[in-house]
C-alpha cells in the first residue's frame, strides 16, 4: 500500500513541473533565448536609447508617401479646395472599393458610414460636433477632404501616418461619393 | 439654470429685481439680463444643436480647440462689454467680424493660433438663442440607472443557488457513507451469528518484499513508469517556449476590450501597419491622439453603470481616467492648455507575440492578401481587458491553419492560373494554403 502511496506522490509532483508556466505575466521559459533576443537590431528592437518604434531618417520618407506642398493654414485649404485627384480616372471603380474598405477602418467609427456624422463614437457620446460631409457651410471638396485627411482639421488628427498618400486619395474620393449620395 | 416651472411668474419677479438690482450695480444687471434671456432659449433644442455643430472644437467646462463656452454670454458681457448682436455676428461669419478690425475678435484669433472658426451662416438666430441658453444652463447629470441594483440581485440569488445545489449533494454524499458504513456494520455482526470465522495469518510478507519477489511485475512497473516519465517529460519539453495565455502587466492599463469591444473601433485602425508590411506594428502615441484629444476621461458606456466585477478589480471611471492621463504625459499634452508640451517619453509597451528569427511571418500576407480575420489568430481581442496570447504560435499550429484554410482566389488575378493548374492536379474545386506549397520549408525558413 506503501508504495502505490508513493507511486501517487511522483506522479503529482511531474505533474505540478509539468505545468510549470503559472505565472503568466512573464515569458515562458526559451530553449535559444538569441533566436528570440537577437544581437542584431530587429523591427521593433530596443535601441540603445530605449526607443522602439522610430521617424524616418532625416531626409527620407516612407515608400509610397509622397511630399504634400500646401501648407497647413486657412489659405491652403483654399488652395487644396480647387485641386483635382490625381488618381486615375479609368480605375474609379477600383479606387471607390479599396477607399470605401479604408474609409470604414478610418472614418466610420466618427463620421459614419454613410457620412452624416453619425459615427458608433458620436453615438455613444465620446466624441461630439461631428458634421456631416453635406453641410453646405464647409462644403467640402475631393481637395479639401484630402487636405484635412493629411493635416488634421480642430480636433480631428492626421491620417497621414497610417494610409499612404494614394490611399488618402482614395478616401477622399469615396467621402466625395458618400456627399453625393447625401445631398441626393 | 434652475428649471422654470412658472415662467410668468418668474418673470415678474425677475423684472422687479432687475428694477431692484439696477439701482445697485452694472454687474448684477448682466447678470440678471443673462439669467432672463436664459429663460427665452430652448435648452433641449439648444444642446442638439450644440452637439452638432460646436462640441467638435467646443466643450463646455474645459478649453478645446476653441474656448470652453460654459455662460460664455454672461463673461464677455462682463470682460468685453460684447452683447448678443456681436456674438450672432460672430458665430455666422467670424472671418468677417476679425476682418473689420474688431479689437475682441482679432484678440482671441490670435490667443487660439488663428485658427479660423468655420463660419455658420446657416444658424438663425432663435438657433443661436438656444445654443447661448445651453450653455448658461447648469449642465444636468443623468439621474444613475437602476442597472446596478437589479445586477447585483441577480448575482446574489445565482450565489445562493449554487450553494444549495451544494449543499444538497453534500448530504446525498453522506447519507451514502452513513449508508455503507451501516452495512458493513450489519454484516459484520451477521458473520459473528454465524459464527464465520475471518482467516487471519500472522506471517504475511510485507507488500514490498512480495512485489521485488515477482520479477514480472518488476518488469511490468518499471516498463511503465519509463513510459510515463517519457510521456511527462515530452510534454514538459514540448510547452518550453509556448507563450498561450502570456499576458504581461503594461506600463499604461489599455483595455482592448473598452477600445475594440465596447467602441468597436477597427483593429486596423491603431495597427494599419498590418495592412501593408510584415509586421502589424504597435501604434505610434500620436494614433491615440487621434481621440484622445477629445476624450479626457473614460464616460464608460451611456446609460449603463459599470459592472460589480469590473469595479472589485479596481476599473473604475477614475483608474481609467488615470490612464488617459499617463497616456497625456507620455505623449507630453497639456490637456488644460490644450497643447502639446514638447517633453515627450517613450512608453514601453511589453511585447507578447514574439516569433523565433528563423521564422518569417508576414502580416500584410494574411491580412490582406488572404483576408484572414485578426481574431483567426489573435482570438477575441474584443473582450480582453487585459491582452494575452491567445495561440500557441507553433510550427503545428501554423500547419494546420495551411492545411485547413482555402486560399482566396476571388478577385485576385495573381492566383488564378496556378490556382486553374493544381486544382486539375489535385482534382479538387478549392485549393488549401498547404496544396498551394503552404508546407514547403523554405517558405517560412530561410
Amino acid at each position: 500500500m506503501n508504495s502505490f502511496k508513493n507511486i501517487v506522490i511522483v506522479f503529482a509532483l511531474l505533474v505540478f513541473c509539468a505545468s510549470c508556466y503559472e505565472d503568466k505575466t512573464k515569458p515562458n521559459y526559451q530553449y535559444m533565448p538569441n533566436m528570440y533576443e537577437s544581437v542584431g537590431y530587429e523591427t521593433y528592437g530596443k535601441m540603445l536609447d530605449g526607443i522602439e518604434a522610430r521617424t524616418p531618417v532625416e531626409g527620407t520618407v516612407n515608400r509610397g508617401w509622397l511630399p504634400y506642398e500646401i501648407e497647413n493654414t486657412p489659405e491652403g485649404k483654399e488652395i487644396a479646395r480647387l485641386m483635382a485627384s490625381p488618381l486615375d480616372t479609368l480605375k474609379a471603380e477600383e479606387h471607390l472599393v479599396k477607399g470605401a474598405e479604408l474609409y470604414t477602418i478610418y472614418c466610420a467609427i466618427c463620421h459614419g458610414n454613410k457620412g452624416d456624422g453619425q459615427g458608433t463614437l458620436v453615438k455613444r457620446e465620446k466624441i461630439l460636433g461631428i458634421p456631416s460631409y453635406a453641410d453646405s457651410a464647409r462644403n467640402i471638396t475631393v481637395g479639401t477632404s484630402f487636405h484635412t485627411v493629411q493635416y488634421g482639421l480642430n480636433n480631428m488628427g492626421s491620417y497621414a501616418s497610417q494610409m499612404s498618400t494614394e490611399e488618402m486619395w482614395q478616401v477622399s474620393e469615396y467621402v466625395m461619393s458618400l456627399k453625393e449620395d447625401l445631398t441626393k | 439654470m434652475k428649471k422654470v416651472t412658472y415662467r410668468d411668474q418668474v418673470s415678474k419677479v425677475l423684472g422687479i429685481s432687475l428694477i431692484v438690482f439696477l439701482l445697485f450695480s452694472i454687474s448684477v444687471f448682466a447678470q440678471a439680463d443673462s439669467a432672463a434671456d436664459t429663460a427665452g432659449g430652448d435648452v433641449k433644442k439648444g444642446k442638439a444643436l450644440f452637439n452638432v455643430n460646436c462640441a467638435a472644437c467646443h466643450n463646455l467646462k474645459r478649453k478645446s480647440t476653441g474656448p470652453n463656452l460654459y455662460k460664455v454670454e454672461e463673461r464677455l458681457a462682463e470682460d468685453e462689454g460684447l452683447d448678443r448682436e456681436w456674438l450672432y455676428a460672430w458665430i455666422k461669419n467670424s472671418a468677417g467680424v476679425i476682418k473689420t478690425g474688431d479689437a475682441y475678435a482679432n484678440k482671441i484669433y490670435k490667443e487660439y493660433n488663428q485658427t479660423a472658426m468655420t463660419a455658420f451662416p446657416t444658424l438663425s438666430n432663435e438657433d443661436i438663442n438656444n445654443i447661448l441658453a445651453y450653455t448658461a444652463a447648469e449642465p444636468t447629470t443623468p439621474p444613475p440607472p437602476p442597472g446596478p441594483e437589479a445586477e447585483f440581485n441577480g448575482t446574489q440569488q445565482q450565489g445562493f443557488s449554487n450553494e444549495l445545489i451544494l449543499g444538497a449533494l453534500a448530504l446525498v454524499f453522506g447519507i451514502l457513507v452513513f449508508m455503507l458504513v451501516s452495512v458493513n456494520k450489519s454484516l459484520k455482526q451477521v458473520m459473528k451469528v454465524n459464527g464465520v470465522e475471518v482467516e487471519d495469518d500472522g506471517k504475511k510478507l510485507p507488500i514490498w518484499k512480495a512485489f521485488a519477489k515477482n520479477q514480472f511485475l518488476v518488469l511490468i512497473s518499471v516498463i511503465f513508469l519509463l513510459l510515463t516519465s517519457a510521456y511527462f517529460a515530452y510534454g514538459w519539453m514540448m510547452q518550453v517556449d509556448v507563450n498561450k495565455g502570456y499576458a504581461p502587466i503594461q506600463p499604461i492599463h489599455y483595455s482592448h476590450k473598452i477600445h475594440a469591444g465596447d467602441n468597436k473601433i477597427e483593429c486596423k485602425y491603431c495597427h494599419s501597419s498590418a495592412r501593408k508590411s510584415k509586421h502589424s506594428g504597435i501604434p505610434s502615441l500620436n494614433v491615440c491622439m487621434n481621440c484622445h484629444k477629445s476624450i479626457a476621461e473614460y464616460s464608460g458606456t451611456p446609460g449603463v453603470a459599470p459592472l460589480k466585477e469590473d469595479l472589485a478589480k479596481g476599473y473604475t471611471n477614475e483608474f481609467y481616467s488615470a490612464q488617459i492621463d499617463s497616456l497625456y504625459s507620455a505623449v507630453g499634452w497639456d490637456k488644460i492648455n490644450q497643447k502639446y508640451t514638447g517633453e515627450s517619453r517613450p512608453v514601453e509597451w511589453v511585447r507578447i507575440h514574439n516569433l523565433p528569427d528563423f521564422v518569417y511571418f508576414n502580416h500584410s500576407q494574411h491580412v490582406e492578401v488572404g483576408g484572414i480575420e485578426c481574431q483567426t489568430c489573435h482570438g477575441p481581442v474584443e473582450e480582453m481587458e487585459i491582452m494575452e496570447q491567445f495561440s500557441p504560435l507553433t510550427m503545428g499550429w501554423c500547419i494546420n491553419c495551411h492545411r485547413e484554410t482555402n486560399v482566396q482566389v476571388k478577385d485576385n488575378p495573381y492566383y488564378e492560373k496556378i490556382h486553374a493548374e493544381l486544382s486539375k492536379k489535385y482534382g479538387v474545386e478549392n485549393l488549401t494554403a498547404a496544396q498551394m506549397g503552404g508546407l514547403e520549408c523554405g517558405k517560412c525558413h530561410y
